[in-house]
């Protein structure tokens, strides 16, 4: 089996700022799905969310806020699983709670060094 | 207790406590050597007792018979002797009489020292067992093969082995230092719930030794929490879920011996008690940050301690298996999380999951989709409890299955 990164982007500003009820429905939803990867046996790492501010680094003197000012989905978090093909691995990619957001997800083939 | 029973929870208690202290003063090294004297003892004392009636104080007796003969074994054996002298040449004065230290606080200490020992991570698992059931638990190993549903040769082969291991790697009897504590104590936690989990979940017509087997590891998991050292958040979460489990001993069987599903199970059979300490300990369990498969799991136990269905039971349940897969697949978690997943979100959702595990070989695979499929697609679920029938391998499950197809 190879291994691939699910990359999740959404708008920062569509985050729904909900009621903590409304939180924790959206948690269950990550939750339920990625305990869907796991059930398979085809989860590597359930990965991490990202902090929303960040930098860019792009030379000795040269450090911007960003990426996003100029784009406008920027990365919220990131796993890890495992499968066949690539086809496979989106095809798991599609459960997730990220469309309901209006997000992404990005699968990369991982190529180990 | 009658004589019938003291007797051979006697030679249990006794034995575990004589081999340990003799171990840690010889060292593992020479192992035999203390098994010979604590065997001896309890030859002298079925003897002894045989003719002469019990004595006042049966463990006592025992307990001096073992050092005389500890003593006597040092007086002859002046290589042995010469060398554990040094070792204690700065704790009391050395003469045979005293090195034999079987007071309790020894022996406590010497028994936690010789979990470690008999967990070692270089002993294959299944030998660590066995040796934690003959020198942790004074197991006999007639009771040891009945446990494990074998004969004597084969449990003396595994032991010989294990023995032969702990002199070539020349493990010595103390405890981990303390930054390798949380290391090594995951081997021993590891081995002390397979030892509970062979006991639980084996209904072999209720053997009454596999019970055992649980009460032991139960034991000697708290003998961890007595200890300052090794009464961390993990250990405490694991006996919780001991607890919870073990309250449901007197549910989990009728009369004829016949497993009885959780939900089938009278609650009212179930240990307040246990229920109780199981609840002390997950709290206990919960301080520091470590988040150990045991706490999830005692998490999942403890909310199975309400019979009723409601929608907080299986959405806990729900989440904690789900992090308990991110920790470790297994299939029957898998299994299990899709069935929780029935109960907090819906049956079609579960149905839809369940296909994707693909565990087309595992009879609870079937069982599960034909319990799934039950009240929508009657076709199907009698398709899959029928693979599951040919799946099954033990008479009790097939029983169990076929109780089910009947009920369609």
């Amino acid at each position: 089996m190879k291994e691939f990164l699910f990359i999740y982007r959404r708008d920062v500003n569509n985050i729904p700022k909900g009621s903590p009820e409304e939180m924790q429905i959206e948690t269950k939803r990550w939750m339920d799905w990625i305990g869907s990867i796991a059930a398979q046996n085809k989860l590597v790492n359930r990965g991490n969310r990202l902090e929303v501010g960040g930098k860019v680094v792009k030379g000795l003197s040269l450090v911007t806020d960003g990426p996003y000012a100029e784009i406008k989905e920027s990365i919220g978090g990131y796993s890890i699983v495992k499968a066949n093909t690539i086809e496979e691995a989106c095809e798991m990619a599609k459960g997730c709670p990220v469309f309901s957001i209006g997000g992404t997800v990005e699968v990369r083939e991982i190529s180990v060094m | 207790m009658n004589d019938d029973k003291l007797i051979p929870h006697l030679f249990r208690t006794e034995y575990r406590k004589i081999i340990a202290v003799l171990c840690k003063t010889f060292g593992l090294e020479h192992i035999e050597i203390a098994e010979d004297i604590a065997s001896d003892t309890f030859l002298q004392a079925s003897e002894t007792w045989g003719i002469k009636g019990l004595p006042d104080n049966p463990a006592a007796w025992l307990t001096t018979v073992a050092k005389n003969k500890a003593k006597n074994y040092l007086k002859h054996n002046k290589i042995l002797l010469d060398k554990i002298m040094p070792g204690i040449k700065y704790s009391a004065p050395q003469t045979e009489e005293t090195i034999i230290d079987l007071s309790t606080e020894n022996i406590r200490d010497s028994q936690l020292k010789m979990m470690f020992a008999v967990c070692h991570p270089c002993i294959a698992t299944e030998a660590q067992i066995a040796l934690a059931l003959r020198v942790l638990c004074g197991f006999g190993i007639d009771e040891i093969a009945s446990a494990f549903l074998t004969n004597k040769a084969t449990i003396n082969k595994r032991l010989v082995r294990a023995k032969d291991k702990l002199r070539r790697e020349k493990i010595s009897i103390e405890l981990p230092l303390p930054d390798e504590i949380n290391n090594r104590l995951d081997v021993v936690l590891r081995t002390l719930y397979l030892l509970y989990n062979e006991g639980y979940y084996t209904s072999q017509n209720e053997n009454i030794l596999r019970r055992e087997l649980c009460y032991e590891a139960m034991r000697l998991t708290f003998s961890l929490i007595e200890n300052e050292q090794t009464n961390l958040p993990q250990v405490n979460a694991l006996f919780a879920l001991m607890s919870f489990h073990a309250s449901r001993f007197d549910a989990r069987m009728n009369e004829k011996g016949e497993a009885v599903l959780y939900d089938e199970q009278d609650e009212t059979l179930w240990d307040k008690k246990l229920i109780q300490q199981g609840e002390y300990f997950l709290q206990q369990s919960s301080r520091g940050k470590q988040l150990s498969k045991y706490h999830l799991e005692a998490g999942i136990a403890y909310w199975h301690t309400y019979k009723e269905d409601t929608k907080e039971k299986w959405e806990n349940i729900l989440q904690l298996y789900n992090q308990l897969l991110m920790l470790e697949y297994s299939p029957v978690i898998a299994l299990n999380r899709t069935y929780a997943l029935s109960k907090a979100n819906s049956i079609d959702e579960a149905i839809a999951e369940a296909e994707k595990l693909q565990l087309t070989h595992n009879h609870l695979y079937h069982t599960l989709l034909g319990e799934l499929y039950k009240n929508k697609n009657v076709q199907k679920a009698a398709f899959h409890f029928s693979e599951a029938l040919q799946l099954a391998k033990t008479p009790e499950d097939k029983q169990l299955i076929q109780r089910k197809i009947d009920a369609l």
